[in-house]
């Protein structure tokens, strides 16, 4: 990335106030996203890369609050912007789609119309300039015969169907980047194939910049530019496609890698990270990674290691980091 | 085979009455889950199923187990036909099978314990004497990799995998000759499906266990499976050892599960035609093979006519009019072809 990043996030926290304790779901997060990159946001479950991503577009609840040194969206300030100036920039900028699209979607109300709707809010089309665009969007998402399809209500719509549909209202704001939480975890190999490919499709043809969160490593190594590992809310490991996959420093990183079941053959045992992600309200102190680390030594469990460069544009957060080995034969 | 097997599944058909059905149910329509499936299940042997969804492979798990009527064909295990619903060979069934669900928090009891989940099961079974319940229970939980001291805890005090982990050891706790898993580990995080999959390899090794595992991954089909049967719209379409059905696949719709597998390879790029469409609804399967309109081999008498029925050669069994050989060719096993409209 030479230029400026299109999304420059610095220190981005979302914290619990429960009684006398705070709690951090996501601690000190920093990430860029290029123009047209696309950037995997890899986690377990619990590991606040969902909440991140609803940090940004700031769909939390009340309860939660967000901080962040900054957060810049093409160059303009977006966190110290008030509800209804932020409003606008969601509207805008950033598209986000889920895995869920049932739940996203409105149910009474015609597909299309709901694309429109959307259209109209961002841009003040006319009714049928609106119509005309969300059928042409409909279309761009692969959605056959988008004209018929559009007066359909979501009930009607196929799993892999409603999923378009969903990243058809997502682009209809124009935005510049689309977070996708999980979008094919719910769907069917093949019909995730489809949605992944649709996905580089808009990348390559609006060159739009998306953050993929999953935890699939299998589909980053194939979607993504770039991979950000989250462990516990924090920042374990982050940099380019093949960095991560091929040389990981972060014990987690490698784990996580290691313990996937594609590489294999049969009926050998698959490795595996002992233990549990740890829960809230158990942080461990220093390093959060540690209680299941192989490589702990005495300074991880008393001090937090800082997200420092290994090499230009792959900065890993250990102190013992794994070797310089390289894994699954894909080190450039 | 010496050794008769422990179950065979012959020509299973479930039906199940469609929803809606038209004014009065005149025009009641019928999905059919599961149509002329057959299978054989050896003892020790792990089989994965494996099938999008829709394509019965929960159906059939559970018209196995008699917790769905079979509509016609018969299931017979080790010996007995359990397939007429007679109550007592159901009940035999049920004291020597288990099922593991795919949604460990909300197939066990919130509020018991651990150990009173499992003193439960021992107690229902009569499987140890009253006073020895409490070290069986022990033994169950340390079998499956938790602490027994684990067992005063309620569901929802524990994580997922460990929730998994008691749905299985109630599962051993009758000892079964057969377990079948239902997507058992499709909700949990990647790093404790390892755990759980190599939990039942060590079953298989230290205690024989033998297992029907019901999956839409085939990765994690293919480390921890003896054989494999896909599915699709509730038949089987290919079906054999696990590496003979990934080394030599047979059916397109084989190829394309294979294909569509996102392997961990920066290198691999997404496929540049992925198959298009989705499974048809059960409710209107087209005529012909099923698979015809998501198939870029499909030719005049695949649109039409009788499906195909399973060919076999040695151990692998495929339902494809295509010559063997024609798939295995890399470049073959992406399909090219664009979505087209299945059921409006």
């Amino acid at each position: 990335m030479t230029a400026l990043p299109l999304l420059d996030v610095q220190g981005l926290s979302v914290s619990l106030h429960d009684g006398r304790e705070t709690r951090h779901i996501v601690d000190d997060l920093s990430l860029q996203v290029g123009e047209g990159e696309i950037l995997g946001l890899v986690g377990e479950s619990g590991s606040g890369k969902t909440v991140a991503c609803r940090a940004l577009m700031r769909l939390l609840p009340e309860a939660l609050s967000i901080s962040a040194r900054r957060i810049t969206l093409a160059g303009d300030e977006l966190a110290s912007l008030g509800v209804a100036d932020f409003a606008r920039v969601r509207g805008r900028g950033i598209g986000m789609i889920f895995q869920n699209p049932a739940s996203h979607l409105d149910p009474v109300m015609r597909i299309g119309a709901q694309i429109a709707e959307t259209i109209r809010f961002a841009r003040g089309a006319s009714r049928r300039e609106a119509k005309a665009e969300a059928i042409e969007l409909l279309r761009q998402v692969g959605i056959p015969d988008p004209a018929r399809r559009a007066e359909a209500f979501t009930h009607e719509f196929s799993g892999g169907m409603r999923q378009r549909a969903m990243i058809a209202v997502a682009l209809a704001s124009n935005p510049k980047l689309l977070i996708a939480d999980e979008p094919t975890t719910a769907l069917d190999v093949t019909v995730q194939a489809q949605i992944l490919r649709l996905l580089t499709e808009l990348r390559d043809r609006r060159g739009l910049s998306i953050i993929f969160v999953t935890h699939d490593l299998g589909v980053v190594s194939q979607l993504c530019d770039r991979i950000a590992v989250l462990y516990a809310g924090r920042m374990c490991e982050i940099g380019p496609k093949r960095a991560i996959l091929g040389r990981p420093r972060h014990p987690y990183a490698a784990g996580l890698i290691a313990c996937q079941p594609a590489a294999g053959a049969t009926l050998t045992r698959l490795r595996t990270i002992e233990g549990q992600p740890p829960s809230l309200h158990a942080m461990p102190s220093g390093c959060r990674f540690n209680p299941r680390c192989p490589n702990a030594q005495g300074d991880c469990r008393s001090v937090q290691p800082p997200l420092d460069p290994v090499e230009p544009g792959h900065l890993a957060a250990c102190f013992h980091q794994v070797g310089t080995t390289p894994r699954l034969g894909c080190a450039a | 085979m010496s050794e008769a097997p422990l179950l065979e599944v012959d020509d299973v058909t479930v039906r199940f009455p469609a929803p809606g059905g038209g004014l009065l149910g005149l025009s009641r329509r019928e999905v059919k889950a599961v149509n002329g499936v057959s299978l054989t299940v050896r003892r020790g042997e792990t089989i994965g199923i494996v099938g999008e969804s829709g394509s019965g492979k929960s159906t059939l798990g559970r018209a196995i187990l008699g917790l769905d009527p079979v509509t016609s064909g018969h299931v017979t295990f080790d010996g007995a036909r359990v397939s007429d619903g007679r109550r007592d060979v159901l009940a035999g069934l049920r004291r020597r099978t288990a099922m593991v669900f795919q949604d460990p928090a909300n197939s066990l009891n919130p509020r018991l314990t651990v150990a009173e989940t499992l003193t439960e099961v021992l107690r229902v079974h009569a499987k140890v004497a009253r006073g020895a319940e409490a070290a069986r229970v022990a033994e169950l939980m340390r079998l499956v990799g938790l602490d027994p001291a684990l067992g005063s805890r309620r569901p929802r005090d524990l994580s997922g995998g460990q929730c998994q982990r008691v749905g299985i050891a109630r599962a051993l706790a009758v000892e079964p000759d057969l377990v079948i898993a239902d997507e058992c580990i499709a909700a949990l995080d990647v790093s404790i499906q390892g755990q759980i999959i190599n939990l039942f390899l060590d079953m298989k090794e230290r205690i024989g266990l033998t297992l029907i595992f019901i999956a839409h991954d085939l990765a994690v089909v293919r480390r921890l499976c003896d054989r494999v049967a896909v599915m699709y719209l509730g038949r089987i379409v290919e079906e054999g050892p696990t590496e003979a059905v990934f080394a030599a696949r047979r059916h397109p719709y084989t190829a394309a599960l294979i294909a569509a597998i996102p392997e961990i390879d920066p290198d691999l790029r997404l496929p540049d035609a992925p198959m298009g469409g989705e499974p048809p609804s059960p409710l209107s399967l087209p005529p012909g093979c099923a698979f015809h309109p998501r198939c870029a081999y499909a030719q005049e008498t695949c649109r039409t006519g009788e499906p195909p029925t399973l060919r076999r050669q040695d151990d692998h069994g495929w339902a494809c009019i295509l010559p063997p050989g024609t798939l295995s060719s890399p470049a073959a096993s992406t399909l090219g072809r664009q979505p087209q409209e299945l059921s409006a």
